[in-house]
């Protein structure tokens, strides 16, 4: 198993969600983080106060995928969350060395492999 | 007694109140998240202590008939302050007069808050603002409405410019410098934490203010009128050329701008609401731009730490505001007296001699008053409480707290006696130290 890590514009989130549901890859899990990739600075005056702001606003999704799901991921985000400008993230693919799922007490493979939800 | 003149300024008397809750979104937008508290509670306690001050002895100091330099003490707690006709307008009551004079108290010394935020210590500030109402206030008041030397002089001031701003502006000015900066002052960038707020205040402060200049005329008249017609149009002209004035120095129109922009224009209008024509309060809301907008670039750059540009919106406003009255009154609007503009000199000088007057007094009371409040309680709290923020160490609350991590203290109970596993110190644990 892999974890997907990837850091991207907010702006572009719903974009990444939307690929990464038509690649049906489920299971994810979003925060809100704040970073800097080398982007220019945004200046900001508040009063007589001119600031320069060294962080700006990223989304960093967490995705747990089995091996075979590692390839589709990476490419539904590089293509959706893609500008152009600098700035627009990165995607980091690390290994896992064990994964449960907590409903179930289910192991790795089968811990990251989606179930149907059929309504009632 | 005219019942239009009393609805009116018992209507006035609620609007001004409301300016003090206003002043305190406008401050506690602009400073740091874990000061809003703190800051908010600076105007919201005024609400309590100088209101309270005023019925008992303030009103009296200010309005009593008395010397040239302070009122008497003939309506301390209140004695003689009834439902009869007003000493100073026979149309209202002089309890109405009473209060709607009230509100101006309060918010007076809240204003000067502006100046010392994220750093006083906030019982130093209540016993601060307490005495200072009643020793600077009152007096500045008496001199100007009370029958003292500067209203007797002629000079013009409708609702307040030199009683009202310039006296918190130069009081602000003294309490910034004996205070000092704050730790993080030119090292760090302390920026508001909700520009929002900052409009709401300005917008609350602007409604309250028709009460404010309105209210002044006392009386449901022509003067009250033109005096709410012209807080009207002045904070249009400021908020037009503080606007092109942001766009032209740095290409965006700023929020925080817009705001500070309706702020000054209604100061600099309270002094003359009732004494000039409307296209002079239009021309003395564009002026008025100018001097405080740099003034608050500039004050920037230096040492003084007047967190939030009291001096630079009310005390350079006012001056601007208290002598611009002395160009632009008009005796066919005002009856009363003409301006520098329609040949009288005079009344400028004496507008300038009022300003100079009232910057000095308070100063000078300022400086006394806060060495003295400073020797019962020291006025500045420690860094290490600046870092944490006034919230927590002065107010023991959060304006923002997730309420996560927050474990109940049962009073009487240990916690460790319901689930040892928990904690070996509950109670020492339990809140923030």
């Amino acid at each position: 198993m892999k974890i997907v890590v990837a850091i991207v514009r907010p702006e572009k989130l719903n974009d990444v969600l939307g690929s990464l549901f038509d690649a049906e890859v489920r299971g994810l899990s979003i925060s809100r983080v704040q970073g800097h990739g080398g982007e220019m600075d945004r200046v900001e005056t508040y009063r007589g106060t001119t600031v320069k702001m060294e962080l700006s606003e990223k989304v960093r999704l967490e995705i747990g995928v089995s091996d075979h799901f590692v390839e589709p991921t990476v490419k539904a985000i590089l293509a959706s969350a893609r500008t152009g400008e600098v700035g627009d993230g990165k995607v980091f693919v690390i290994p896992v060395e064990k994964v449960f799922r907590i409903r179930t007490g289910e192991e790795d493979q089968a811990a990251v492999t989606p179930v149907a939800v059929t309504a009632a | 007694m005219n019942g239009a003149d009393t609805t009116w300024v018992l209507v006035a008397t609620a609007l001004v109140l409301l300016m003090t809750p206003a002043l305190a979104f406008f401050y506690g937008g602009l400073v740091r998240s874990k000061n809003a508290l703190n800051t908010m509670m600076m105007s919201v306690a005024s609400l309590g202590v100088v209101g309270v001050a005023w019925a008992l002895l303030g009103y009296s100091l200010a309005f009593a008939p008395g010397p040239p330099l302070i009122g008497g003490l003939a309506h301390t707690f209140l004695r003689g302050v009834g439902l009869d006709p007003s000493p100073a307008a026979a149309t209202i009551p002089h309890l109405l007069f009473m209060a709607f004079q009230g509100t101006f108290a309060i918010i007076t010394a809240a204003l000067i808050s502006g100046a010392i935020v994220e750093r006083k210590r906030f019982s130093a500030y209540l016993l601060f603002i307490t005495l200072w109402s009643l020793l600077v206030y009152a007096p500045v008041a008496h001199w100007v409405w009370g029958g003292g030397f500067l209203g007797k002089l002629g000079a013009l001031d409708f609702a307040g410019g030199t009683v009202v701003h310039i006296n918190a502006g130069a009081a602000a000015f003294v309490a910034a410098m004996m205070l000092g900066p704050r730790k993080d002052f030119a090292r760090q960038a302390t920026l508001p934490h909700h520009v929002p707020f900052v409009l709401l205040g300005a917008g609350l402060l602007w409604f309250g203010w028709f009460g404010f200049n309105g209210g002044s005329a006392l009386a449901a008249s022509g003067a009250a009128t033109l005096a709410f017609v012209n807080t009207f149009l002045a904070p249009m002209a400021t908020l037009v050329v503080w606007t092109i004035l942001d766009l032209s120095r740095s290409g965006r129109a700023t929020a925080v701008g817009a705001a500070t922009g309706i702020v000054v224009g209604l100061v600099a209008i309270t002094p003359a609401a009732g004494f000039v024509s409307p296209i002079s309060a239009l021309g003395l809301g564009a002026l008025a731009a100018f001097p405080s907008y740099f003034a608050i670039l500039y004050r920037a750059r230096t040492r003084l730490d007047d967190s939030l540009d009291v001096v630079a919106a009310h005390g350079l406003g006012g001056t601007v505001g208290a002598l611009l009255t002395g160009v632009f009154a008009e005796k066919a609007w005002n009856g009363t007296a003409d301006g520098l503009l329609f040949g009288n000199v005079r009344q400028f000088l004496v507008q300038l001699l009022a300003v100079l007057v009232t910057i000095v007094f308070s100063a000078a009371a300022t400086w006394l008053l806060l060495r003295l409040v400073n020797l019962v309680i020291p006025i500045k709290v420690g860094p290490r409480d600046e870092g944490l923020g006034l919230d927590v160490t002065q107010h023991g609350e959060e304006a923002y707290g997730s309420g996560e991590g927050a474990i109940l203290i049962l009073p009487g109970a240990s916690r460790s006696a319901v689930d040892p596993a928990v904690s070996p110190e509950p109670v020492a644990e339990g809140g923030r130290a």
